[in-house]
């Protein structure tokens, strides 16, 4: 791999360990994938963030850093709401350290807002074309597919390096080469909501990690197409997808049509609909989780509407950034007068708080995917409407 | 006589120690007691053993990406391997013998599984670009 003189002076250390470090680990990378050179990328998000996943280890590493990040940078979610983790059950062992890695990452001049929706953000937006250095696979999905940005799913410490040297590596997806659709995917019924997080789930598993062109009956919302491309990314490896039409490469490049051909029937969404996976028991749900990926203001607006006037019984969680929650006072006002709690910060995947739980009621596909697994809670996926139902809040 | 091979450098460093052969592929997390560096997975082809101090030869890394960190770990809790060998590194453990100082080579122009032998003294030295069979 090609590096400039500066870079190579960054390598043999001269501007200190942790900047050697962050160079090896790139050009560990780049070696590996066969990258030509570092590219500049706008903004990076790392990932690594909760307790729950990086552990003292982690902590320990992080904590060992010097320096500033050289690019605007943002974290995952965490492993709990920074400021209300005592009502989420969480315990004050695992909230010290949590609040220990936040503040290790922000000694590094990283943003301590932690969302996977970096792209709703100030200082996070990105244009078609544009590098990135972004972890989470669902913000990595989004950016390539949805704002036709460009960024492979960086790892935590890879996507700390590449903060911290302000490049990354290109190769994967920054190259035009990788970014051509190789299997088609038709859906020949109407979609809405959910069913795009249901379709992912099931068409994640069918595609791995090749790029998809989807030829869809309806006009999915940007909502829709973040809750597809999360599900893809959770059930398969999917970090780039485009859909005839509608996504910002497919409407601007022309790719050939692929060779191989995947057809998704109704009836199979409607099996993902009635299974609740890790458990084959018809369990009662006893928690509600919506707002994964985080919630936008528009489906924060949707939630309110849905709820206004309305008392729910169960456990209801709307998961969202904080700064968006921060934007819509009124809205979020609207959602807690019904007994709802709108978490930041984290999300029903990476919080220890959803374990112990009988059964989880989402509507999305990433979070059915993750949460029997991680949080080892079975889940059911419904609609929004479904799940605000089951939460008891059609009284 | 020493045998010199050449290799490409994936995490810098110099070590030396025995050879510990693995014909599997590796997932830090869950395969290997952090504590101890014992392989604890029953199914694995080395497992029952101890990596600490060894010159560990596997094809690659695989698993969850937090097995970085418990690379990582390993080398706080002195039970780290001295310096791995791999046939193609993947960034999960490319990454994780980055972060722990160890050093980390791969593609050695001979086969590490013909020409090494369990309990072979072996120096690699990533910065150098070349791996040494010490006197057999």
């Amino acid at each position: 791999m090609y590096l400039t003189a500066e870079e190579e002076n960054v390598l043999d250390g001269e501007q200190g360990e942790t900047l050697r470090k962050a160079m090896e680990i790139l050009v560990a990378l780049g070696d590996i994938y066969g990258a030509d050179g570092l590219i500049p990328v706008k903004s990076a998000q790392i990932a690594g963030v909760s307790y729950k996943t990086i552990g003292d280890a982690g902590l320990e590493w992080i904590s060992n850093l010097e320096g500033t990040v050289k690019v605007p940078s943002i974290l995952n979610p965490a492993g709990m709401d920074m400021l209300r983790w005592k009502e989420m059950g969480i315990e004050p062992e695992f909230a010290e350290k949590q609040l220990e890695i936040i503040a290790a990452y922000e000694k590094l001049g990283i943003s301590s807002k932690c969302t996977c929706t970096p792209y709703y953000l100030e200082g996070f937006s990105a244009t078609c074309g544009d590098h990135l250095a972004w972890s989470e696979s669902s913000a990595v999905s989004y950016a390539n597919s949805v704002i036709g940005a460009r960024t492979n799913r960086e790892g935590g410490p890879s996507a700390l390096s590449a903060a911290l040297v302000g490049k990354t590596a290109n190769y994967g997806y920054h190259l035009d080469e990788n970014r051509v659709p190789s299997v088609s995917v038709v859906v020949d019924h109407e979609l809405s909501g959910s069913d795009y997080g249901a379709l992912g789930y099931i068409a994640g598993k069918e595609i791995g990690n090749r790029v998809p062109m989807f030829h869809l009956a309806s006009t999915p919302t940007s909502d829709e197409l973040k809750g597809l491309g999360a599900a893809m990314a959770a059930s398969g490896a999917v970090a780039l997808y485009h859909v005839e039409g509608v996504t910002p490469e497919a409407k601007q490049v022309h790719f050939d049509k692929p060779d191989e051909n995947i057809t998704i029937q109704r009836s199979q969404l409607d099996e993902v609909y009635e299974t609740i996976i890790g458990n084959d028991d018809d369990l009662e749900c006893d928690i509600v989780a919506v707002g994964c990926p985080h919630c936008s203001p528009e489906e924060l607006n949707n939630i309110a509407d849905l709820l206004e006037g309305k008392k729910i019984e169960k456990e209801l969680w709307v998961c969202t950034s904080r700064e968006v929650a921060q934007r819509y006072p009124d809205v979020v006002k609207r959602i807690e007068e019904s007994g709802s709690k709108v978490l930041c910060d984290t999300c029903m995947v990476v919080s220890p708080a959803t374990e112990g739980h009988n059964c989880m009621m989402v509507n999305s596909g990433k979070a059915l995917a993750y949460v029997p697994g991680m949080c080892k809670v079975p889940a059911k996926i419904g609609s929004l409407e479904t799940c605000i139902k089951r939460a008891g809040g059609d009284n | 006589m020493t045998i010199k091979i050449e290799c490409r450098t994936i995490a810098r460093g110099v070590a030396e120690g025995e050879v510990l052969l693995s014909g599997d592929a590796l997932s830090f997390l869950g395969n290997v007691d952090p504590k101890t560096g014992v392989v604890v997975d029953p199914g694995h082809a080395i497992y029952g053993e101890c990596i600490k101090d060894r010159i560990l030869v596997f094809p690659h890394g695989k698993g969850s990406t937090v097995g970085s960190y418990v690379i990582y770990q390993l080398k706080k809790n002195n039970v780290s391997p001295a310096a791995m060998i791999n046939i193609d590194s993947e960034p999960i453990v490319a990454v994780g013998a980055i972060i722990s100082d160890i050093p980390l080579v791969d593609r050695l122009d001979k086969d590490p599984f013909t020409i090494f032998k369990n309990g072979d003294r072996v120096k690699v030295d990533s910065t150098g670009g070349f791996v040494e069979l010490m006197n057999r």
